[in-house]
């Protein structure tokens, strides 16, 4: 909780975040309207207030607040790049990894022969235009398009991040770690995972469980944060794409939708590199997914909208006409930017189950843009925050050797590391591995706790499940055998058993 | 004691911090004999401020590196007694870190207001910070970045200086070349703007009319009164 001097620094620094925005003037304009009714002149600053109340314009305005709650507070001394990452070590970890992905893109530019940007030839643009909404009966040559990492590949690099001033010499026995993970982040223990999730008792009804247990709809209210802590309990099917939007924020205004428009047309004029990726990307995962390759066009289009977005935002101000510094300079954004948008193998399946909740382009774009640069990014960058991967995998690790503890031991025993079997379900939220009802239940927990924390619960909880088939298991094959087919697993069941009703 | 981590700074951005000296930070040891240390987690950094100018501390701004825990003591001279200059503690074990033996508030920037201190922290004269990190998990622990800025009185409401409640306001009318009276031309603006409100409550539904002709436009046709 705030208190005195804290509180009146951050109202006065959201205030300035919010002036100028386009919900202020809207609100302003609002404000103006002479056909007020009840407005007094010896009143006016009351009757004005109460008039935007009851239009709805304070719920707006509360939403917008929330939202810049979210954001961390800024601390003059603390420079950029501290906020967005406190430890120096990580950081430093980020951008050699970023230089490694960049270099692999760069040679496999040279390799093909294939720039990294340019522009397309104006037939070409027609011809995309003209196929925008059909770009998955295309069938392009992209045999020798990689792609540039596989997330085994980023597992590596996690296990091997060391701190400089962590002390490993005295390994007293009572806090050896058995897995992978070596860094000494702040992770949670189910006592604690109990308090924050003590929505999801064994109580409490759950959506997908208990489909009798309503709770009072709050989409008509548009509250942002109601709809967030309603969601915690799972959110109805026919609600969930209007909660989403309301919990992110993200609006299909029509300002949104001509940024789309205005994001199209330079995906159409600008051949990227990476689009192929993205590309070849959907052909190779969500395409041969039951669920998801009905779908297969949206997820190209939004794939490059992103991508093209991130260019978009940076070349802004650098305006260059040859073709090559433009790529380079794209490149050095792309990387660059907070979110690093490099298209890796599984990338697609992000995207893919939006699909099922939003049918118009723009306001699918908005929603995953909205999820991915809240939440998604984070599985794939180095980072100390509580929702990156590299806490999620120590969670799992340290969850699994706290409470079972023998099946741990039997794993490492027959060679197997417990983390190596998890980490791609981790990397992708469980996309693409569970049924997607099921999958968006969890997703709902994600928005409604804002966290990804539930994704490394479900992992333990998956394991805790499976621990007796995975005691026999006397070689790795089998252990993954084990694990491969999770689609008729519930998830709500298993996270709440595993927090509830494991013995402490 | 309930202890409060201020991330915003109140110091206007054109205070300087004090020029002060920092002594090498000293760590404590246990034991006698230089191979038989041992590493007690406790380390002191002094911070002398200039000689004979004693600051009136407004705030204290550092950069953690895996401390977990400070406490702050202040050696004050008042300036009109005689008396020797005195310690007393100002904070005591501040957590830094949220678990000494987890990353989490390791490498971050804190700020110390004056508010937050258990006395007033005027003339001071030398400033110790007392660091701990009981964790063993750490190969070392410090503060980076050490500044402190000075207690500023905000300015009194300045009157009016004297020279400028002398001049007397000349209503000059400005030479206009040829441009109209200026009077003339805002009374007749508020007209059309009463005159616009008027029309947005006297909305009526019938259409305004087209200026086409069997369909279409000819410029000849626009009635320009």
């Amino acid at each position: 909780m705030l208190t005195g001097i804290e509180l009146s620094l951050t109202i006065a620094q959201i205030i300035q975040r919010l002036r100028g925005s386009h919900l202020h003037s809207q609100i302003e304009r609002q404000a103006k309207v002479s056909e007020l009714p009840d407005v007094k002149l010896e009143s006016l600053k009351e009757d004005v207030r109460s008039f935007l109340k009851t239009s709805g314009w304070e719920r707006k305005l509360q939403n917008a607040v929330y939202r810049e709650l979210q954001l961390p507070p800024r601390h003059p001394p603390a420079p950029p790049e501290h906020l967005k990452e406190p430890l120096a070590y990580m950081r430093k970890a980020q951008a050699s990894w970023e230089k490694r992905v960049l270099k692999s893109l760069n040679s496999m530019s040279t390799e093909l022969g294939v720039p990294l940007a340019h522009m397309r030839p104006a037939a070409e643009q027609k011809e995309l235009t003209n196929k925008w909404n059909e770009m998955g009966t295309d069938e392009p040559d992209l045999s020798r398009f990689r792609p540039v990492y596989a997330p085994k590949d980023f597992l590596e690099v996690l296990i091997g991040l060391r701190n400089p001033n962590h002390d490993s010499s005295e390994d007293i026995s009572a806090r050896s770690h058995w897995g992978l993970i070596q860094v000494p982040l702040n992770v949670r223990d189910i006592p604690h995972l109990r308090e924050a999730y003590s929505e999801l008792n064994l109580t409490s009804g759950q959506m997908g469980i208990d489909d009798h247990a309503l709770i009072h709809p709050v989409v008509m209210e548009e509250d942002s944060a109601a709809a967030q802590q309603y969601s915690r309990q799972g959110c109805p099917t026919g609600l969930r794409a209007d909660l989403w939007a309301l919990i992110l924020n993200a609006t299909n205004q029509p300002q949104d939708v001509m940024h789309y428009e205005q994001l199209k047309a330079g995906v159409i004029q600008h051949n990227l590199l990476v689009d192929n990726l993205i590309y070849k990307d959907v052909k190779l995962t969500a395409s041969n997914d039951d669920y998801y390759f009905v779908f297969e066009d949206f997820l190209y289009q939004v794939g490059s909208l992103l991508l093209f977005s991130q260019f978009t935002y940076h070349t802004r101000s650098c305006v260059s006409i040859n073709g090559v510094t433009q790529a380079q300079v794209l490149m050095k954004c792309l990387l660059g930017t907070c979110y690093c948008v490099i298209p890796f193998h599984g990338f697609s399946m992000y995207v893919a189950p939006l699909c099922f909740l939003y049918n118009e382009p723009s306001k699918l774009y908005n929603v995953f843009r909205e999820m991915y640069i809240r939440y998604f990014f984070r599985l794939h960058s180095i980072s100390s925050h509580p929702s990156g991967i590299l806490s999620l995998c120590l969670q799992f690790e340290r969850l699994l050797q706290t409470h079972l503890p023998q099946l741990f031991y039997h794993l490492r025993q027959i060679g197997v590391q417990p983390l190596r079997l998890a980490f791609k379900w981790m990397v992708r939220a469980f996309s693409g591995y569970l049924s997607t009802d099921q999958l968006l239940l969890l997703w709902d927990r994600i928005l409604g706790y804002d966290s990804l924390e539930v994704v490394a619960v479900l992992a333990a909880a998956v394991f805790a499940f499976r621990a007796e088939n995975l005691m026999e298991v006397t070689s790795l094959a089998s252990a993954e055998a084990v694990l491969a087919d999770l689609s008729t697993l519930k998830v709500m069941p298993l996270i709440q058993v595993f927090l509830f009703a494991t013995a402490m | 004691m309930e202890a409060v981590k201020m991330m915003q700074t109140m110091t206007p951005d054109d205070t300087k911090p004090v020029n002060f000296t920092v002594k090498a930070p000293v760590y404590l040891q246990i034991g006698d004999t230089k191979a038989d240390t041992a590493h007690s987690g406790v380390c002191v950094v002094d911070v002398n401020l200039p000689f004979g100018k004693p600051v009136n501390i407004e705030e204290v701004t550092f950069k953690n590196y895996y401390t977990a825990y400070v406490t702050v003591r202040l050696l004050r001279r008042n300036p009109e007694q005689e008396a020797p200059a005195k310690w007393c503690t100002a904070l005591r074990d501040l957590p830094l870190m949220d678990n000494p033996h987890t990353e989490r508030g390791s490498q971050d920037y804190y700020t110390i207001h004056r508010t937050q201190m258990q006395v007033e922290p005027d003339h001071v004269v030398c400033v110790r910070l007392i660091l701990r990190q009981p964790s063993l998990a750490w190969l070392t622990f410090s503060l980076e970045d050490i500044k402190i800025f000075p207690h500023t009185e905000p300015d009194p409401e300045k009157e009016v200086s004297d020279w400028l409640s002398d001049l007397t306001l000349i209503d000059q009318h400005p030479d206009l070349e040829g441009l109209p009276d200026p009077q003339t031309v805002s009374s007749s603006i508020q007209q059309m703007w009463a005159l616009t409100e008027v029309m947005q409550t006297n909305q009526t539904t019938a259409s305004i009319g087209r200026f086409d002709v069997d369909g279409c436009y000819d410029i000849s046709l626009l009635s320009l009164t």
